[in-house]
């Protein structure tokens, strides 16, 4: 099971820098700045103090004003920049996919029981409901639902998983997806996607960005920023009469950076970047997200419903001890359980002689000559050797050996057995020569560290519930070795979306992950539904997050990039207010201080000159926003922790560190302003 | 000085247990656990046809709107037919329309702003059918405003957030009426005068006449405070001996302005079922008083550098309360404007310049450090949803609130209410500039002035209807605009508050856990006052700077305008 790792794209890849670059000048269409309420203020400000150095050139200050102008424009630039960036790395990621898409024909079967009477048609053309052949070589030219033959199929184009998987009619493994290839045999495929409408063709569409639309919280974070925006707007308007009051004139220019540095230009410039990153970070994870709304709830989980196989179990249940009755040596059950598990090719034979191997040191080499073998078969639950010397030995399910063996003294081994089962394991009995030797525990077992995953999960506050079929006994016993904090038990698809009514009615939000049809409907009810991509298409249509590795576990990992995309937002979106504070100590005292000299003393960083200090803020603000660009597609740093410990760590660092910052930042660029005269 | 600030520690501790108390008996009050009133209550709900039914947050704004009306209109005209109404012993005529508009509106807005003197412009009858009922019924429906409010974040998927009637009604009966009386007994046996009868006239020592005024004074002050309306029964309100007799009234009737206030939190805390909850509120709004406070306290022990030397100890105390001493003007300074009352025991433009300012500040703020009865806590309930969003991401989690989502329609009523203070204060007092009518009222020049007027519309704005002095309030221009800028300093606050509350109440509320954002506890308490400093005060910084810290580093360099 090798994996080709998706290329990993450099946060500053010329290849990625270059068109955002071009693009940064592009998004200067006044269509596509109104979408940014704040970035589209700076843009008009930007304009009207463009006209203004004009009109005025030559008057004394013109230079400085000019610098202002073009910082400003730079504010808007920076802005557009980082969304592109964003975009440009989603787009490398599209291509790559895109690359995959085929342009041939697809051979369409003119009646669907005839595999040799079919004609070329191009994909584009696919109409929905048509029936195709796909053979051994071929490119799957659309998704769709195989009604006919057994084949694999290497999905890597899409899963970047290289080793081929089966695809045949009716059950869960019936849906393939275009841009896959058939590795061999054939396959009768109705087409269920319109053309420019497959799960690739989505797929591109998501990763690019070009089809976002914003969250609720995207929505409610821009209307605060715009209502701040607009209370900024008030105080600048209105500071010219009140400055008048005392006789002193202030600059439009000078009011439209102070206009500027106030608005919540980092935040506000840098929102959709963080979004379109989000994304991003999913795709890398191979899981894509229908919408961004997914990857937010993502974020708020409460409850996280686990498959027991597969996600907290390794798929089979392992022997995990030889246990003798009374009278017998450990070593000789273990012998017995070795030999007659020689001929059993499922998990619990195979582990069975794992053990005996691994804890006894049984060999290949003690191996008699002249013994037969007695293979496992699903009707005798059991399996065996005869050895030369007419020894028999066998194993089997208990009651199964019971049954084979009244005589066998299975009542010595009862106790055992009845041990096992209440630990929710399961027990094979161990027999020589028709006598019960000992009993085989089998268990599930639980996958190394899913333990302290669960520990971390539970400190972030979201509960793991164990999903199985299994008896609640055993479901039990596992939950507790797992740790988890419930368990559902005897669960059919009915009751799990009861399950997660419950907990929705509570008001907690629900993510599950789930593969086959009978899964869609919990799939569309749970706030974060994760359809493996080896599902079923409705599975796959149901949920609102699609996992191409279809691994169960990816749920957590999930759960990790939307709380990480959502703090990065917080963080940004802190650091932003926090940085007004400086400013107005910076722009301030530099407008007022022809009137009043003792407003000096609010000029706490010691500015140059009133033109200098102006000019400084307006370049920390332009500046802040491309010193951010990393973190905003990169991501807060973010480590698993209970909800007061990340808040007291962000606030120290983005909340405080908004504070300080820009006082350190704006009294540097001012020294650089002093020493070169720009102002 | 040390006793002064050791008097501020035991006066806050007094505080906390006031509200502490005061707290689960509002909630046993609204959950309709107080019935020994229960029959006069009967008796009201059949008079009036109130069923009892629960509103939603349409139909409860829609009842505070009519009854608001209804009471503005009521109050109107008797203040413009009190020459044909009895109890005049003066035998006032009508008041002035606009002046009449702005006074109407004042007390039915909980402001109290005057632009008119008390015992030269009123009847007796104006004071107590007028004004003393607005007293009561303003303050009231800010109580269930807030109840309101409380009960939509404390609801689980619930579409009413209460009846208002029922909540006017109880607020009056069981907080409102018991209070004041207790407190008049108090003002009454320390010599505050309770009487119909007119002016007397006295022969001074000198053989001059002096017309001396008195009538239901101690009433009306205890009404005045305990629901922070402020409206003096004399125009020096309680600077004026027979409004504020002693020191030991001085300090009930600071208490009784913070007592409803402070006990909100607490309230709130019960009635969510998280003590938690109300304790970290309260506890944001104990630090900005103590700030404030201490603020206040030291700029005005300071004293002013250009008389150093003349006066003796330094401490100018013209125009202060000079008969209880610095510390308890300041207190009182203080605490009429956190809260929403406005009565004063000294006159605010006296104060140094940045002891000025503290005043200023405190209602630019919105008057929520404990604030005006019920609207100080609808205006942090405000701040509480801002600060939960612009930082609630930073847990990992999409803004919530006690279980809440914040989502944009939350944000689009709460980013409405933040443009209230700029565009009653800086918009409203730009055109007075502009327009010519500023400069005309002011009394001082350069930026004394500014804050002159500044205050006037911040003290309308804010509902807190305290004057600054040495601003000529009373012309059409401002009794208009300082009268709209209370209109929307009421209404921009209440009907999006109770708009959030109503969405609030039919949200789901989701259990708490380990990542839930923890609004409770020191990181939040930090939180909310740093979010209320950034996004409240520093939009005032600029006008600030232009009016007292300019006059006040003016002084410093020994300039005097």
């Amino acid at each position: 099971m090798s994996k080709h790792p998706k290329s990993e794209i450099g946060l500053f890849a010329p290849a990625i820098l270059r068109p955002a670059t071009g693009a940064a000048f592009a998004k200067l269409d006044p269509r596509r700045l109104a979408r940014n309420p704040v970035i589209f203020a700076t843009a008009l400000v930007a304009g009207l103090t463009t006209a203004l150095v004009l009109l005025h050139w030559g008057q004394p200050g013109s230079f400085v004003s000019l610098q202002i102008a073009l910082w400003l424009w730079a504010t808007v630039l920076f802005a557009n920049f980082a969304e592109a960036v964003a975009e440009g790395r989603g787009k490398a990621r599209a291509d790559a996919f895109r690359a995959t898409r085929s342009h041939a024909q697809a051979k369409v079967l003119l009646d669907p029981a005839r595999r040799d009477l079919f004609e070329l048609e191009d994909v584009d053309q696919l109409e929905l409901g048509e029936v195709i052949l796909v053979e051994a070589g071929d490119i799957l030219p659309t998704d769709g639902e195989v009604i006919e033959g057994v084949a694999s199929v290497d999905e890597s184009a899409i899963t970047g998983e290289s080793a081929p998987v089966i695809r045949e009619s009716g059950g869960d493994r019936s849906s393939v997806t275009g841009g896959t290839r058939l590795v061999s045999d054939w396959l009768v495929v109705r087409v269920t996607a319109k053309p420019g409408e497959t799960f690739l063709d989505r797929m591109i569409a998501l990763v690019e960005g070009a089809k976002r639309a914003k969250t609720p919280n995207e929505i409610a974070l821009d209307i605060l920023l715009a209502g701040l925006s607009l209370v900024f707007l008030l105080v600048v308007a209105t500071l010219p009469v009140f400055a008048g009051w005392s006789g002193t004139r202030i600059p439009v220019i000078w009011l439209a950076a102070l206009f500027v540095t106030l608005i919540p230009t980092t935040i506000g410039g840098l929102l959709s970047a963080i979004g379109i990153a989000g994304m991003d970070r999913l795709v890398k994870a191979n899981v894509i997200a229908k919408s961004g709304r997914a990857v937010e709830a993502a974020g708020d989980i409460d409850v996280l419903l686990l498959d027991k196989t597969g996600t907290i179990t390794f798929g089979n249940r392992m022997a995990d001890a030889f246990l003798p009755v009374p009278g017998v040596t450990e070593r000789e059950v273990a012998e017995a359980a070795w030999l007659s598990s020689l001929a059993d090719d499922t998990p619990e034979g195979k582990s069975t002689v794992d053990l005996a191997v691994r804890r006894h040191g049984l060999a290949e080499g003690t191996l008699r000559q002249g013994a037969s073998l007695v293979a496992f078969s699903a009707q005798t639950r059991m399996s065996g050797m005869d050895l030369a010397d007419g020894t028999s030995l066998r194993k089997g399910a208990a009651d199964a050996m019971a049954r084979a063996f009244p005589q066998g003294g299975a009542g010595a081994a009862e106790p055992i057995v009845r041990r096992i089962a209440m630990a929710g394991g399961t027990p094979l009995l161990v027999a020589r020569d028709r006598r019960v030797l000992g009993v085989i525990h089998l268990k599930d077992v639980v996958k190394p560290g899913i333990r302290e995953r669960f520990a971390e999960l539970r400190r972030m506050g979201i509960r793991t519930v164990m999903i199985t079929g299994d008896n609640p006994l055993t479901a039990a016993a596992i939950a507790a070795e797992a740790g988890v904090d419930d368990f559902l038990a005897e669960a059919t698809p009915e009751r799990k979306l009861d399950y997660i009514r419950t907990e929705q009615a509570q008001g907690r939000l629900v993510a599950m992950c789930g593969d086959g049809s009978n899964d869609a409907p919990a799939l569309a009810q749970a706030d974060v539904g994760v359809a493996m991509n080896s599902g079923t298409p409705a599975a796959k249509e149901a949920g609102n997050l699609v996992d191409l590795d279809s691994d169960p576990t990816k749920l957590i990992e999930i759960v990790m990039v939307g709380k990480q995309l959502l703090i990065s937002r917080g963080a940004l979106t802190t650091f932003s207010i926090a940085n007004d504070v400086a400013k107005y100590f910076a722009i301030l005292p530099a407008l007022f201080v022809a009137a009043y000299p003792g407003l000096a003393g609010l000029d706490v960083m010691g500015l140059g000159t009133p033109q200098s200090a102006i000019l400084s803020a307006i370049i920390f603000n332009a500046l802040v926003i491309v010193a951010l660009i990393p973190l905003a597609l990169k991501g807060v740093r973010y480590r698993p922790a209970s909800a007061g410990a990340l808040l007291s760590r962000n606030l120290l660092v983005y909340g405080l560190g908004g504070l300080v910052a820009p006082f350190i930042g704006i009294k540097l660029i001012d020294t650089i302003v002093d020493l070169v005269h720009l102002a | 000085m040390a006793a002064d600030l050791i008097f501020f520690a035991l006066f806050l501790a007094g505080l906390t247990l006031l509200g502490m108390a005061l707290g689960p008996w509002m909630a046993r009050v609204f959950t309709g656990g107080v019935r020994f009133l229960a029959p006069i209550e009967a008796a009201l709900y059949r008079a009036a046809g109130v069923t009892g039914q629960g509103q939603g947050w349409r139909a409860y704004a829609a009842a505070v709107l009519a009854f608001n009306a209804a009471g503005f209109v009521l109050l109107y005209l008797i203040l413009r037919l009190q020459g044909f109404l009895p109890f005049n012993p003066q035998g006032f005529g009508a008041m002035e329309a606009s002046q009449a508009f702005n006074t109407a509106v004042s007390f039915m807005t909980n402001t109290n702003w005057q632009s008119y003197g008390g015992e030269t412009t009123v009847s007796h009858f104006s004071q107590m059918a007028g004004l003393t009922v607005q007293n009561f019924v303003s303050a009231a429906t800010g109580i269930a405003v807030a109840v309101a409010v409380v009960r939509g974040l404390a609801a689980r998927s619930v579409a009413d957030l209460g009846n208002f009637w029922i909540d006017l009604t109880r607020a009056t009966l069981y907080l409102l009426l018991p209070g004041a009386i207790l407190i008049t007994l108090v003002l009454v046996w320390q010599g505050m005068p309770q009487t119909l009868a007119g002016s007397v006239t006295a022969t001074t020592l000198e053989g001059a006449r002096q017309v001396i005024a008195q009538g239901p004074v101690a009433s009306q002050a205890a009404i005045k405070m305990l629901g922070t309306n402020g409206g003096g029964f004399f125009n020096a309100n309680a600077a004026h001996p027979y409004e504020n007799a002693t020191a030991l009234t001085n300090l009930v009737q600071i208490y009784a302005i913070l007592a409803i206030p402070a006990a909100f939190p607490f309230f709130f805390g019960h009635m969510v079922g998280d003590r938690r909850q109300g304790r970290a509120i309260f506890a944001a709004m104990s630090v900005m008083f103590v700030g404030v406070l201490l603020a206040a306290y030291f700029a005005e022990a300071a004293g002013n550098p250009l008389y150093a030397g003349l006066t003796d100890p330094g401490v100018g105390m013209e125009g202060k309360e000079t008969r209880f001493g610095l510390a308890q003007t300041v207190l009182f300074v203080v605490a009429t404007t956190v809260a929403s009352c406005g009565a004063v025991n000294a006159m605010h433009d006296s104060l140094m310049a940045l002891g000025g300012m503290i005043p200023l500040f405190n209602m630019l703020l919105g008057e929520i450090i404990y604030g005006g009865v019920g609207a100080g806590f609808y205006g942090m309930v405000l701040y509480v949803v801002l600060t939960v969003f612009i930082a609630g991401l930073m847990v990992g989690r999409t803004p919530e609130w006690l279980g809440k989502k914040i989502e944009p329609r939350e944000m689009k009523l709460a980013s409405l209410t933040l443009l209230v203070m700029p565009v009653g204060v800086l918009v409203l007092s730009a055109l007075s500039i502009l327009t010519g009518n500023a400069q005309g009222s002011v009394q001082d020049a350069g930026p004394h002035g500014l804050t002159e007027l500044i205050y006037a519309y911040t003290s309308g704005t804010a509902n807190n209807g305290s004057a600054f002095a040495g601003f000529g309030a009373n012309t059409t221009w401002h009794n208009t605009m300082i009268g709209l800028a209370m209109l929307v300093g009421r209404w921009g606050y209440v009907i999006p508050v109770l708009a959030i509350a109503g969405g609030l109440a039919a949200k789901p509320r989701a259990p708490e856990t380990a990542g839930t954002f923890p609004t409770h506890g020191l990181s939040f308490t930090v939180l909310l006052v740093v979010t209320i400093l950034i996004v409240g005060a520093l939009t005032f910084l600029p006008v600030l700077a232009l009016g007292p810290i300019a006059e006040h580093v003016s002084i410093a360099a020994g300039q005097a305008f």
